[in-house]
């Protein structure tokens, strides 16, 4: 579905590589969860992948299609869910996602149904008319979910979909990306919450400085780190405890 | 649209300023247009002479209806009001004015008449020296230099006059044997008359309404380039561009609805200060603006107008990476553009290379456009070369945003 080769990122000015010489298989239907400490280069891979940032060197594909030909086939193919808001405050959420959802071609009955459909799953149907300025963090990001998948995208990716939110809605959002992937949607997902990565992903892959350190299935690469009870451990047994602050 | 319509504050502010500025300049700019105005200058007046040079002086300044005079007793006294800037002007009429006058006038006109063989007289005598007498004007410093010239040059026309009058009188005295019976004519031969441009045989009288609304107009119009810029930065701080930049639409789509919507607003803007300068003007006592048969033509400019803005705005959007780059920027931007356009200054009185730089700048096509419209009574052909700089400014500065984009954000 997904493979990167050798793929590099320098941001000018920059001392070291952002990503550095990556190389990354994902299959189709797998979730695939990034893994690795601030700076880690998570983010700058995401941001590669879904045409947001020129790589420095290497190339990769996206179902054997590449951004420079197939432009907006790729991007009919892929979602994004930043890890930004992505909203207009302004709008109520039924507005932005019907603006969004326009952006992909879809229209009219299609687009309000698959919108109402979201939202009732996300739980946000009675709040659909509601400006987004008045929501909690935890329905923000729902709504942020919804825009990027309301058009069915093959690929989708996710820079921390679960960051800042409150259990439940944490739980409400994996839970639908469970389904969405159940339904074939491959899921390439970034998080600090080893724990939610644990149990949620297929496969993951640590990334520190830019390069993969170790990647696999969860169980597995808990099972092969001596003395790891779970991917916490293989975690910091792989990356340190070193403190990543950057500026 | 929606972004626009649910700030209420903003799209208020983004009308409303406009038609308040149009009106107050308006009003401010009014009694320059007025043949007999309604405000008079304080003027000092210092009268050493008292005598029939400066009884003219006064009754000539009297008589313009622009000043009201103010007789100080002492020079130093009035040099004080003025420069602590209390009074514009102060007029200094030297001590024996009248008499030395006429004794200039008297040994000029004998010396003419001598030569004709006409005087009594005619042996050579010694003539006396006269020194040449000097009005001092005092001016406040803070005073526009073209109010300085304007008054300097009404003075000196004045005194002109005056000089005229008393040569007049004295080869009257000399030739005629009735002073009251009149020789010569004092009236000026020579008189000035505008010829304006005319429409069904009627002249077309510019007013300050017909000049201040296609200005400001423009102005306003080219002012949506600091919201504009402002909403497109807005878009990438809060991810929305983000987003947008990984959906099949191009940028030059983003673009282009933005475009729509703006210049929506632009034409929007331009008909409420329409309605203003026909409806309100002349019920607050100013004079109207004559649209009759132009509509369309104005409507036309408004829209390449509108069209020139929103490409310089959508551009400093796309560059501009921070909104405090950006507002600054654009207001500032416009605030030059309206300088080098001649929306302040008439170009014509601008220095040659100033002259120059206005030709390239789009407020100075809107405006010559607008004016072509309004005043010259002009026809399609005259402002299509306007119209189309202004439209290839658009096409420009569009085509320069989108490359620096795509060379920004190039995969």
């Amino acid at each position: 579905m997904i493979e990167i080769n050798q793929l590099s990122k320098k941001y000018k000015g920059a001392e070291y590589f952002s990503v550095k010489n990556l190389d990354l298989k994902v299959e189709e239907g797998e979730i695939y969860g990034l893994l690795g400490p601030n700076g880690a280069g998570k983010t700058t891979l995401i941001s590669m992948l879904t045409s947001l940032l020129k790589p420095t060197s290497g190339s990769f594909t996206i179902n054997g299609l590449n951004f420079k030909e197939h432009k907006n086939q790729l991007k009919q193919l892929i979602g994004i869910v930043p890890q930004e808001y992505a909203l207009y405050p302004t709008l109520t959420a039924f507005e932005n996602l019907e603006y969004f959802g326009s952006m992909y071609g879809i229209k009219g009955e299609i687009l309000k149904n698959s919108i109402n459909e979201h939202l009732e799953i996300m739980g946000l149907s009675k709040f659909a008319n509601k400006k987004t300025d008045t929501f909690s963090g935890g329905m923000k990001r729902r709504v942020n979910l919804i825009a990027g998948i309301l058009h069915e995208p093959k690929v989708l990716f996710l820079d921390e979909p679960t960051v800042g939110v409150d259990v439940q809605s944490k739980n409400v959002i994996i839970d639908h990306l469970k389904l969405l992937n159940k339904q074939g949607t491959t899921i390439v997902y970034t998080s600090h919450h080893l724990n939610e990565a644990e149990f949620f992903c297929t496969h993951v892959a640590i990334i520190d400085r830019g390069e993969i350190i170790v990647k696999g299935v969860p169980s597995q690469l808990i099972k092969n780190q001596p003395e790891a009870k779970n991917l916490e451990e293989v975690f910091l047994a792989k990356t340190g405890k070193a403190l990543r602050d950057h500026a | 649209m929606l972004l626009l319509i649910r700030d209420l504050g903003g799209i208020a502010i983004l009308f409303i300023m406009p038609l308040l500025l149009l009106i107050v300049i308006t009003l401010v700019q009014d009694s320059t247009f007025k043949t007999i105005s309604d405000i008079k200058i304080p003027v000092l007046l210092v009268d050493n002479d008292k005598g029939e040079v400066s009884k003219n002086i006064v009754e000539n300044l009297s008589e313009s209806n622009s000043f009201e005079i103010l007789q100080k007793s002492s020079e130093e006294e009035a040099k004080e009001a003025v420069f602590s800037g209390n009074y514009q002007l102060a007029i200094v009429i030297p001590e024996n004015l009248s008499a030395s006058l006429q004794k200039k006038v008297d040994q000029n006109v004998e010396g003419i008449l001598s030569k004709f063989g006409l005087e009594e007289d005619t042996l050579a005598v010694v003539k006396e020296v006269i020194p040449q007498k000097e009005v001092r004007l005092y001016f406040d410093p803070a005073t526009q230099l073209s109010f300085k010239s304007s008054v300097k040059n009404g003075i000196d026309k004045m005194i002109s006059k005056i000089e005229t009058q008393s040569i007049y009188k004295a080869f009257q005295t000399e030739l005629g044997e009735d002073d009251s019976e009149p020789i010569f004519e004092t009236e000026s031969f020579i008189a000035f008359k505008e010829i304006l441009p005319t429409k069904n045989n009627e002249e077309i009288i510019p007013n300050s309404a017909q000049h201040n609304v296609p200005a400001w107009t423009l102005f306003a119009i080219f002012f949506i380039i600091v919201p504009l810029s402002i909403n497109l930065l807005k878009e990438k701080n809060q991810g929305t561009f983000v987003r947008l930049r990984t959906t099949p639409v191009s940028y030059a789509t983003v673009l282009g609805g933005k475009t729509i919507v703006y210049l929506a607003v632009c034409l929007v803007q331009f008909t409420l200060m329409l309605l203003v300068g026909i409806f309100l003007f002349p019920a607050i006592g100013l004079p109207g603006v004559d649209v009759s048969g132009k509509l369309p033509m104005l409507y036309l400019v408004a829209l390449f107008s509108g069209l020139a803005a929103i490409g310089l705005g959508l551009l400093i959007g796309t560059v501009a990476k921070t909104q405090e780059q950006a507002a600054p920027f654009g207001a500032t931007s416009v605030v030059i553009l309206a300088a080098l356009g001649g929306v302040w200054v008439p170009v014509f009185v601008m220095p040659k290379f100033m002259q120059f730089v206005s030709k390239i700048s789009p407020m100075n096509w809107g405006l010559e456009a607008f004016y072509d419209v309004f005043l010259r009574n002009v026809g399609f052909v005259k402002i299509l070369p306007e119209i189309s700089l202004l439209l290839l400014f658009f096409l420009t500065t569009i085509v320069i945003a989108i490359i620096y984009n795509r060379r920004k954000n190039a995969v």
